[in-house]
């Protein structure tokens, strides 16, 4: 029996989840399996894949108004194409709140760059040597919060 | 750019043809570096190994994606690329690199990774060039978003180009890519299909002489059956054309270990040799970790060179059905369509082509594979592919996520446990090449 299997179940997340990669970004695998993680805990995902340019990335988010944007990156451009995603994001009164989080091999060595991607308007940033519990725990404070309430405001 | 006369020399399918006349195995590195003279030194490196070997420049990603404003700009603050930028560097440092390298047996191939590849097949050229790789659906599906019919549309012209610079000195080489769709957990019979329905692409729009890739799997005899299935259909779909076929080494997670690293290196070289393929490219020790230095590139090319040396082809082989399953992918796609290009995008938008795991929005994803017990891939999903009556189904399970994750780590897992720790007794058995 793995460790998993002996904690206690998750609530389904039960939220609407966009997983992508960015514009400069050719991985995939890491997407396939972050939505099938994302789907074992209940959420519906729509997945735009790899190379996404920033303009899709903004347009399928005020379409589909997710609960979450995911975002993954090991090309390690993570770091710089992220905050210039997050610049065009924020800018769109429909996107100001919400939820953003980034993770994989973002370049990011030590908290100042982290820090730089939080500032630039992430809501968590995940590095791929924590492994998944944060992310995981982000993901079930995110499905138990109030709705309408963002993130860090309580 | 000014236009060179082409090159004088042997074309890069008469090299491979008469390697493979004397039974020796061209092994090939990809590697590409920025700077001029690192390339160089890779170029030569890889030409006085101790093998048979053909060279190659490897485009940086700046290039691959039509990005020159970037390459420019990264040239000009001396920032490293990931790849030589063969339209942006200096004409003139170019053409010396080339005089540098280029002999008559030693032809250079550009392998570049683009859904758009006009510019770098003009460039190569340019340079008296004339091999390179690709195709509509393998570069533009795993590694883009454009839209599949563009992509057709941009290899269509691309051909044409190539083909127009055939003349007496100068034979043009098209590469295909499609028998290595996603790196890993694609079933052998549609990476067979791909690779001969690019080939009949890059034929009909001119090309005479190519190669038809397939890249190793996870299971050496599954491996040996997709081989000699493409041999087949090749004779079948493209029999006027100069053909051989090119060996790619696993392209998936790669083992961790030198040994377990050095192991799968040369069961790929094996399955090149014992399938009659003419070239290989070949991984390196360094490949689960970073971009592999000159050094390490020669070690493993000499490594697989040693490793195929003396196995010879064989005679009988299994038959689990991938012949006919790729010539059904194949001949329904050549049944939507006179016109190829518009039959590949009618048969993705239809499903009945469908990659497993690519998320391309061409694509349909209905289709998965997965890894049985014994190592081998099948299907899980088949989607619209009209294969329901060559393939028996498992139950349809769900893949979890860890699933996922154990699949494509089947490969590294098993060579790392397998050949990870080895005496030096065994590094040295493996180094030189003996077969087990």
């Amino acid at each position: 029996m793995t460790i998993e299997a002996v904690q206690p179940m998750l609530p389904d997340a039960g939220l609407d989840v966009i997983v992508t990669g960015l514009s400069s970004d050719a991985h995939t695998w890491n997407l396939v399996y972050l939505e099938l993680l994302l789907e074992e805990l209940g959420c519906r995902v729509t997945n735009l894949g790899a190379c996404v340019p920033d303009a899709t990335i903004v347009r399928e988010c005020v379409t589909r108004r997710p609960d979450l944007l995911v975002i993954s990156s090991l090309n390690g451009h993570g770091r710089q194409d992220g905050v210039r995603l997050m610049e065009a994001f924020r800018a769109r009164a429909e996107l100001v709140t919400t939820p953003v989080v980034i993770g994989g091999k973002l370049d990011v060595t030590g908290g100042s760059n982290a820090a730089r991607l939080l500032e630039a308007g992430f809501d968590a940033v995940f590095e791929d040597s924590a492994g998944l519990t944060p992310f995981r725990t982000f993901l079930r404070t995110l499905s138990v919060r109030a709705p309408g309430v963002p993130l860090g405001a309580g | 750019m000014n236009v060179l006369a082409p090159r004088r020399g042997l074309s890069f399918g008469e090299v491979v043809a008469r390697h493979h006349a004397r039974g020796e195995l061209v092994v090939q590195p990809r590697m590409g570096f920025a700077d001029p003279g690192r390339m160089t030194r890779g170029l030569l490196a890889t030409r006085s190994a101790r093998a048979a070997t053909v060279g190659t420049i490897t485009i940086d990603s700046y290039t691959r994606v039509g990005d020159h404003e970037a390459a420019r700009a990264a040239l000009a603050a001396g920032a490293d690329l990931n790849g030589y930028p063969l339209v942006d560097h200096d004409p003139v440092t170019t053409t010396a690199l080339l005089d540098g390298v280029l002999t008559g047996d030693f032809p250079v191939q550009v392998r570049h990774g683009s859904a758009d590849p006009r510019r770098i097949v003009r460039a190569l050229l340019g340079f008296g060039l004339h091999a390179t790789e690709g195709g509509p659906v393998s570069y533009c599906l795993p590694y883009s978003r454009m839209p599949l019919s563009a992509a057709v549309d941009n290899w269509r012209r691309s051909c044409e180009t190539l083909a127009e610079a055939r003349g007496p000195e100068l034979e043009p080489h098209l590469e295909t890519f499609g028998g290595c769709m996603m790196g890993q957990l694609c079933p052998p019979a549609l990476l067979v299909a791909l690779s001969v329905l690019e080939g009949m692409f890059f034929w009909r729009h001119g090309i005479r002489c190519l190669s038809f890739s397939y890249a190793q799997q996870t299971h050496a005899g599954q491996d040996e059956e997709a081989v000699a299935a493409l041999h087949a259909l090749i004779r079948e779909y493209v029999p006027h054309a100069r053909t051989h076929v090119v060996i790619y080494g696993y392209m998936g997670v790669y083992p961790r270990t030198p040994g377990g690293a050095l192991e799968l290196i040369a069961e790929s070289a094996r399955l090149a040799a014992r399938t009659g393929a003419s070239r290989l490219i070949v991984k390196t020790t360094a490949e689960a970790h970073r971009l592999p230095t000159v050094a390490e590139n020669v070690t493993a090319l000499e490594h697989a060179a040693e490793a195929a040396r003396g196995v010879s082809r064989i005679g009988r082989l299994g038959d689990t059905g991938i012949h006919a399953q790729a010539k059904a992918l194949v001949d329904n796609v050549l049944s939507l369509d006179a016109d190829l290009g518009r039959a590949l995008v009618t048969a993705f938008a239809r499903g009945q082509l469908d990659v497993p795991f690519c998320l391309h929005p061409d694509n349909a994803g209905r289709a998965r594979g997965r890894l049985a017990d014994d190592g081998r891939l099948e299907w899980q999903r088949i989607g619209a592919m009209p294969l329901g009556d060559l393939v028996d189904l498992p139950g349809d399970r769900r893949m979890t996520s860890n699933d996922l994750l154990d699949a494509l780590r089947y490969v590294e897992r098993s060579f790392d446990e397998k050949y990870g720790l080895p005496g030096i007794e065994t590094v040295n058995r493996l180094t030189q090449g003996s077969r087990t």
